[in-house]
């Protein structure tokens, strides 16, 4: 018997369960320097987060009589990303509560993987943020052999309390944007000597595994340089015109915009599948994320710039359509 | 130098080396030809012997039936034994003559040499080329005289010969290249004449770099050639995108080549008319690559009309079980349904499959990767169309040029989700055509 089948009669090696895994892969660097400076709390925390989406997802398609397709590595990548964007100082509930959010309601309830609108975890994060805000905004710790803000705690008194974001917005004086804006500090951020969440201290890190997946083709670069930068571009040109103390450098190395723009904006699910929708989608990004640094109520403009883009995933890949070939 | 090439496009492992190495083997016909009637676009040829006729070899045995047809030529000496219906290529049962080949009288084909060409008017070229039964060799098989005659309208600036062959696997126009290159030179040259181009461009991918030197060298003898090399990537030797690639003018959606005065002709079809015009010899063999999972990946001179089966065997057979023949390459070529099928002209190769090879893999939900979207080389949006067509919005798949799609499978070989792609739009192609008409 000839098995007959349409052409093409082969296929790529890529697939989806391959992309997801390599970016589990890529998230790796971070998440091993995390334990390595926050200590053994990082590997439970990450892992309850894990269980949490993936047990999510179980449940929620054994209920609706689904294929099981916990082991695509979709799920798991959303539990580490959760874990990334929350204090190693965390209750074990806390990554436990936001995965569950981010599979039933911003994944599953869309329809699963490929229907979602928004990111996952981060819709996850902000969900932990709008019902835990102490536990999210004012519960850190310092890394192992660093401090908390980055800067030597002798440099200016009180400020090791609080992360470099975190005293950009409460307490923007000019000794504490000089101290920010020094390559001291920028190599803290670099390197991942500051506190914050658990994966977003290593800028150096981050990178290596983001360049992984653009080499792969798994992750694309052109969302990542959208977005960042535009962070660069927005926030040099504010500190130009005096409404940003501190530096683009500073702006780009600090909080999440690395592992935002690096991770979480190249999610392929929720961001556009033209190129130029993707220039479009990043940059815009960029933007916002800077709007709400320099201007909004939160310290940091991550994760809710991501999430607004995500919303006009629909629309951008509309109006940047490409133009077919001889019409 | 960099290389020519187009937007988009995918890279598969090429598989060439299987059978690059094997030079051309003229091979024993088999005990029976089949002979299609329809086996070039346009309408059937029509048989013209009694059963039981003897027919030598060269010899038509149908003759072209209409505005759009060509005939057909017996590949070997034999006895006509009227028409079947015998399993085709391109699917489904076919009306095909059946030749009882004469193993006692294989006497070769009697070559009618001619000198010179250059005193033959169009005209008559053009007649030898449709007497011969030629036709597009490169795998559509479009009859070779229609396409010359260029309405006088539009003026051919560009001529390319298409040397490409980038379906991985297949090795036919490679081999023709390396041994026939001055053939392959002198047929260019018909169609030079023909047509009148203001350039003459011969194709070739940079995976193929022995048979680019080997066809360069060959142009003292004719100076108007030039030689392009272009990047290995499929699908680099769709006309279009060939003719984008070389001239930078893209054909229009809907036109054909001469909308932006080039014309495209296959190596193979160049071959062929030089053994028309130079030798008096029809359109009876051709070479196919017999490759893939079978133990000496060949390169034969087929006799058309030669079983699958036949060729499969002379490659001293599969290894393990055959779970696929393809009709083609792996990308664009169609799966058998049955061993017994023939050779035709437009086939180029036969490529077997074990069964690891075809598993089947279950589609999964789109991720929105855009693989299929960067690599369109229509630039078309592939997962987005596909979801119109799942909703049955086919007006809105036409507005997004699915009607462009040439199937060139691109984007089924790159999704990651093993998404039937292409399949959706060969279908909803063929829905919208059908509600036109």
């Amino acid at each position: 018997m000839l098995r007959i089948s349409p052409a093409p009669h082969i296929t790529s090696k890529v697939s989806t369960p391959k992309i997801m895994w390599s970016v589990v892969a890529a998230l790796m660097p971070a998440f091993i320097y995390a334990v390595h400076i926050f200590g053994e709390r990082v590997i439970l925390l990450t892992l309850l987060s894990i269980l949490s989406a993936m047990g999510s997802e179980y449940v929620f398609q054994k209920l609706t009589k689904r294929e099981i397709r916990i082991s695509d590595g979709s799920a798991v990548i959303t539990g580490i990303l959760l874990a990334f964007n929350i204090s190693p100082e965390s209750p074990w509930w806390l990554p436990v509560a936001g995965s569950a959010f981010a599979i039933f309601v911003v994944k599953q309830i869309f329809g699963g993987i490929g229907y979602n609108i928004f990111n996952p975890a981060l819709a996850g994060r902000a969900f932990l943020t709008a019902s835990w805000p102490s536990l999210m905004a004012g519960n850190w710790a310092p890394p192992a052999s660093g401090t908390l803000s980055g800067l030597p705690t002798q440099a200016i008194d009180g400020i090791a309390q609080a992360t470099p974001l975190t005293l950009l917005k409460v307490n923007p004086t000019e000794s504490i944007a000089q101290s920010l804006n020094s390559t001291y500090m920028l190599k803290a951020l670099f390197i991942g000597k500051v506190g914050g969440c658990i994966g977003e201290t290593s800028a150096l890190l981050l990178l290596i595994g983001a360049f992984y997946l653009f080499f792969k083709k798994y992750a694309d670069w052109k969302i990542s340089l959208g977005y960042i930068g535009s962070v660069f571009v927005f926030s040099g040109i504010l500190y130009y015109l005096g409404k940003t103390p501190v530096i683009p450098l500073f702006h780009i190395l600090s909080g999440g915009v690395m592992l935002g723009g690096l991770f979480m904006a190249t999610d392929m699910v929720t961001s556009p599948v033209t190129v130029k929708g993707r220039w479009i989608f990043g940059v815009a990004g960029g933007i916002i994320c800077v709007l709400i640094r320099v201007w909004g109520g939160y310290p940091e403009g991550v994760s809710y710039s991501i999430l607004i883009m995500n919303m006009f995933v629909p629309l951008l890949d509309r109006i940047s359509e490409k133009k077919i070939f001889g019409r | 130098m960099s290389l020519l090439t187009f937007k988009g496009g995918i890279h598969p492992t090429c598989c060439k080396e299987f059978s690059k190495d094997s030079k051309i083997k003229i091979i024993e016909p088999p005990d029976f030809i089949y002979l299609y009637l329809s086996q070039h676009t346009g309408i059937p040829s029509k048989p013209v012997l009694e059963k039981g006729a003897e027919v030598e070899i060269g010899q038509k045995v149908a003759k072209a039936a209409g505005k759009l047809s060509v005939g057909l030529h017996s590949p070997v000496n034999g006895t006509y034994m009227g028409t079947v219906m015998y399993p085709h290529p391109l699917g489904g049962m076919k009306e095909a003559i059946r030749i009882q080949v004469n193993k006692e009288n294989s006497t070769p084909f009697k070559e009618k040499e001619r000198a010179k060409i250059s005193n033959i008017p169009k005209q008559k070229l053009i007649n030898i080329i449709k007497d011969n039964g030629i036709v597009g060799m490169g795998g559509a098989a479009f009859p070779t005289y229609f396409k010359l005659q260029v309405p006088s309208s539009k003026k051919i600036k560009d001529l390319i010969i298409n040397g490409v062959e980038c379906e991985p696997f297949l090795t036919s126009d490679y081999r023709l290249m390396m041994e026939k290159c001055e053939e392959v030179m002198k047929g260019v040259d018909i169609v030079r004449r023909i047509i009148n181009p203001e350039n003459v461009w011969i194709a070739i991918e940079a995976n193929k770099l022995d048979a680019f030197e080997v066809m360069k060298s060959t142009s003292s003898l004719f100076p108007w050639a030039n030689f392009a090399l272009l990047k290995t990537k499929y699908p680099q030797g769709s006309e279009k995108q060939l003719i984008d690639a070389i001239t930078g003018r893209k054909v229009p959606e809907g036109g054909l080549p001469f909308d932006v005065n080039a014309y495209v002709q296959n190596v193979g079809t160049a071959f062929a008319i030089y053994e028309a015009v130079y030798l008096g010899k029809p359109l009876f063999e051709r070479v196919v690559t017999v490759t893939g999972n079978v133990r000496h990946q060949s390169n034969f001179l087929v006799p058309i009309g030669t079983p699958f089966e036949y060729l499969i065997k002379l490659t001293e057979g599969p290894i393990g079980k055959i779970s696929k023949i393809i009709n083609g390459g792996p990308l664009m070529g169609i799966a058998q349904s049955q061993i017994s099928s023939c050779v035709v002209k437009g086939t180029s190769g036969i490529v077997v499959q074990n069964e690891t090879e075809t598993l089947k893999k279950e589609p999964s939900p789109c991720i929105r990767c855009a693989a299929c979207v960067d690599c369109c080389p229509m630039n078309l949006l592939p997962t987005e169309m596909y979801k119109h067509i799942e909703m049955n919005r086919l007006e809105k798949a036409k507005e997004m040029g699915v009607l462009s799609c040439m199937e060139c499978g691109s984007c089924s070989y790159a999704c990651p989700a093993n998404i039937p792609l292409t399949q959706q739009f060969k279908i909803a192609k063929s829905r919208i055509t059908k509600k036109v008409n």
